[in-house]
């Protein structure tokens, strides 16, 4: 159990709901792996096509939690004025705060992330910002208003894994009480355990499932990662050592020369 | 009246964002609306004047990541 803005969430896997090769592969996927939130977006839609409402009636019946993004805003105006769109259809005061300040990397700009995630949380906003692994970010950031944060593991679609460790393990421990969410740059199962056994407390992830070659046993393996990596996380895992220490007793051991 | 409705240029007869969405075919309740870059709240829609070369965005669900 996980908990955002005071809504528990059973699973500690979010995904997203593009690039499947089809609407009901992607249900599959939710399905077999039980992630409790998709992620969703707001895009043009003529008075002849229907695909909003069709995909709406899809994700609707999945009995998940609706996490709308702002992909694609480049300006604080962009993505405020889709939060608002989005509240209005989503029904939800959630919104995945995405500010894109580089077009190759898909980098958040984090200047006008702060500034949105303040403007948007002043409105009664629950802003899931997309942010990096910087302190002083994640700093204002929660200054803002957000009570969640999502640094990146890896650029959006890489499936490069955790791209600086040592980083995320500071933000981590920075910030030890806010409810914390790698997104993007997940690839593999082992990725998403290796940031549950770092404490994270959640992995949102979209392509890695939904560009596998059968999305439902990946979507099937990334829940088995999250759960292991985060009992691996609550166990308490033993300190790594550089030289070997015998696990058998020597006591007790014969002498055979 | 000359809108821009979803980045294309095109004649619609309309004096309102509500008669936009009807005179277009939507649903006027599974689609959100901006003017101008600016959100209008579905219950606004109906006391929105627009003007030639406004620019209307109608925006529904889609798959996102």
């Amino acid at each position: 159990m996980v908990k955002f803005y005071e809504t528990e969430v059973d699973s500690r896997l979010m995904l997203g709901t593009a690039l499947y090769p089809s609407p009901s592969i992607m249900a599959g996927a939710f399905k077999v792996s039980g992630a409790g939130i998709a992620t969703v977006s707001l895009r043009r839609e003529s008075g002849h096509d229907k695909a909003g409402q069709d995909f709406w009636s899809l994700v609707g019946g999945m009995g998940v939690k609706i996490l709308p993004n702002t992909a694609g805003c480049h300006t604080v105006k962009e993505a405020v004025t889709t939060a608002h769109m989005a509240r209005e259809i989503f029904g939800t005061p959630w919104i995945k705060l995405e500010v894109i300040g580089h077009t190759d990397t898909l980098q958040p700009d984090v200047f006008a992330l702060v500034e949105a995630a303040k403007v948007l949380s002043d409105e009664g906003f629950e802003v899931f910002p997309y942010t990096t692994e910087d302190l002083i970010v994640a700093d204002k950031l929660l200054n803002a208003g957000c009570r969640v944060l999502m640094p990146w593991g890896a650029p959006i679609g890489s499936g490069l894994g955790l791209s600086n460790i040592q980083g995320l393990k500071a933000i981590r421990a920075q910030f030890a009480d806010v409810p914390m969410v790698i997104d993007a740059g997940i690839g593999l199962p082992s990725h998403a355990a290796q940031a549950m056994e770092m404490g994270f407390d959640a992995v949102l992830l979209n392509t890695a499932v939904a560009k596998a070659g059968d999305p439902a046993q990946m979507a099937l393996a990334m829940a088995r990662a999250v759960e292991a990596g985060r009992t691996g996380y609550e166990a308490d895992p033993m300190e790594p050592r550089d030289m070997a220490s015998p696990s058998t007793p020597l006591i007790g051991k014969a002498f055979l020369e | 009246m000359k809108l821009i409705v979803n980045g294309d240029a095109q004649e619609v007869e309309a004096a309102t964002l509500a008669q936009v969405l009807e005179t277009l075919g939507h649903d006027a309740t599974t689609v959100a609306t901006a003017v101008n870059g600016d959100f209008v709240a579905a219950v606004a829609r109906e006391k929105t004047t627009l003007s030639d070369g406004d620019r209307v965005e109608i925006l529904a669900p889609r798959q996102g990541g």
